[in-house]
């Protein structure tokens, strides 16, 4: 088994794959500890419908992706942030409108203006994330590192203004910090997030990369700093873990890493049960 | 001196007033207790001194010496922070952040001030638990403690005895009055008149229009007073 894992690693499009999957579940984590907490946990399935749309705008008029998607899902991103404060429709109704709606516009595109033979298989891909990973260029994983770079410069830069955001907007507002700012940076974040993650386990899948080590490292971590660097590391121990069984036995890269989230959010929860009693 | 003086003051939201002709001043050192049934305009008014969008007409003035970003303040707890994963330590530091600025990290006088006002608070003990596993009374305390360091001069409290037990409210109490007695102006909101008539120094009690401004003296001998606390049954 060794043998074969050092034979795919030697690969260049492996090795590609690896690090960006790690980057973007290491973004995605930091960024699920805040999103979470705040009650945004569906967000993220939100934005990932709304860049599937987008995505689908792009290969009708055979743009880039990426020039598409990221700038629409994060003016998506800023109007639901933005809504769930204080529009007539409250966040969690505005979230499932708009993914909805950008899921049947983008299928209806796809569909209506088929670009290749198999739209179906297409749309699969978009969904799942199939194999989008291992069919990374160099330039795809350059656009990548320098994104979750930015990313998680942010994060630190502002850690502390992200953590009075997320905890109490109220006294954070009195006491002179600019929360509108910080919740659109927050949704800015969220959208490059996404939009990078979608690359990884697909569209459909985003939310369990953000959601599932926030929740993770909250059954047993108490502190705001320790929930974080946990769900960092259990974040990209999981995605590590996923892609190896995914590219070894050739499962589907997505949902293997989602099922490793799945297995390892189990396992704390009985720790975190045995620890309180 | 007065920190804060409110002329004429209109309070609302999308041109509808809710309270109007406020005038009021709030000086140096005083313990004032705003008054009034629930939808009176109360909260609006707490929200117009933190600097939220809602003055209609007249004026705020704040004394040179007082930013609006050094007010601290006591929020009523929201539901997201009752399962909030955070240490008190964090929480309390977090009331820092004014006076950061652009600054990504606390500094070292910072912490020492915070740490100050842990020990006082009796937090010190406390400082590494996790906010949740706290009673009601100590997660208060971690969030008074919070907005100490957000202020050297003035506290806004909301409703901060909400929910706790008569003598986690009474040592709550105690500890403001010493808050106040070293020098921190305090604005209280709430229902409770009998810890109002035992600490405050002046009172406001508002209907829609002020029906009161002044000192606890007058305030008990006057008639807005005894109908309140009769529940209105001297109408």
């Amino acid at each position: 088994m060794i043998q074969t894992l050092t034979y795919y690693l030697s690969f260049s499009f492996i090795q590609y794959a690896l690090i960006a999957g790690l980057l973007i579940s290491l973004c995605a984590s930091l960024l699920g500890v805040t999103l979470v907490l705040k009650r945004y946990s569906m967000i993220g399935d939100g934005l990932s419908h709304v860049a599937f749309g987008a995505m689908s705008v792009a290969a009708v008029c055979s743009l880039a992706p990426m020039a598409v998607t990221l700038p629409v899902t994060i003016l998506a991103a800023v109007i639901l942030l933005g809504m769930s404060s204080n529009g007539k429709i409250k966040g969690d109704a505005a979230i499932a409108m708009i993914s909805v709606g950008a899921l049947a516009i983008g299928y209806l595109l796809m569909n209506v203006f088929t670009v290749s033979s198999n739209v179906s298989g297409d749309v699969c891909t978009t969904l799942f994330g199939s194999t989008s990973i291992l069919t990374l260029t160099k330039n795809d994983i350059i656009l990548c590192s320098v994104l979750a770079a930015v990313v998680i410069l942010v994060f630190i830069l502002f850690y502390h203004k992200i953590f009075a955001v997320t905890f109490d907007e109220n006294f954070a507002n009195a006491t002179g910090t600019n929360t509108k700012l910080y919740n659109n940076l927050i949704a800015v974040v969220t959208a490059v997030v996404i939009v990078l993650a979608m690359n990884l386990v697909g569209a459909l899948l985003v939310s369990a990369l953000i959601i599932f080590p926030a929740l993770t490292a909250m059954r047993i971590f108490k502190s705001f700093k320790s929930v974080i660097l946990g769900a960092a590391v259990i974040s990209v121990t999981c995605t590590l873990i996923g892609l190896l069984i995914a590219i070894l036995y050739g499962t589907p890269v997505g949902s293997t890493i989602v099922i490793a989230d799945i297995v390892v959010f189990g396992i704390f929860s009985v720790i975190g049960k045995i620890k309180n009693r | 001196m007065a920190l804060i003086e409110c002329k004429n003051l209109t309070l609302g939201y999308e041109g509808k007033p809710i309270v109007s002709g406020l005038d009021f001043k709030v000086s140096e050192g005083d313990y004032l207790y705003i008054i009034g049934e629930n939808g009176s305009g109360k909260s609006t008014l707490m929200k117009a001194l933190l600097g939220h969008k809602c003055v209609l007409g007249g004026e705020i003035i704040f004394d040179k010496s007082l930013s609006r970003k050094e007010i601290g303040y006591l929020p009523q707890q929201t539901v997201i922070q009752r399962d909030f994963p955070a240490s008190v330590k964090e929480i309390v530091y977090s009331g820092c952040l004014n006076g950061c600025g652009l600054k990504p990290f606390y500094s070292a006088a910072q912490k020492k001030h915070a740490k100050e006002v842990m020990a006082k608070l009796g937090l010190t003990e406390l400082e590494n638990r996790c906010y949740r596993e706290l009673s009601g009374g100590q997660q208060q305390r971690v969030l008074l403690a919070r907005a100490l360091c957000a202020t050297k001069k003035l506290l806004i409290l909301d409703e901060p005895v909400a929910g706790l037990d008569p003598v986690v409210t009474r040592n709550f109490y105690q500890l403001i009055e010493e808050i106040n007695k070293d020098g921190i102006t305090v604005i209280m909101v709430s229902h409770d008149m009998n810890a109002a008539t035992e600490y405050a120094s002046h009172f406001l009690h508002i209907c829609h229009t002020p029906s009161f401004y002044g000192t606890k003296h007058d305030y008990l001998c006057c008639d807005v007073c005894r109908v309140f606390n009769a529940g209105g049954d001297e109408k």
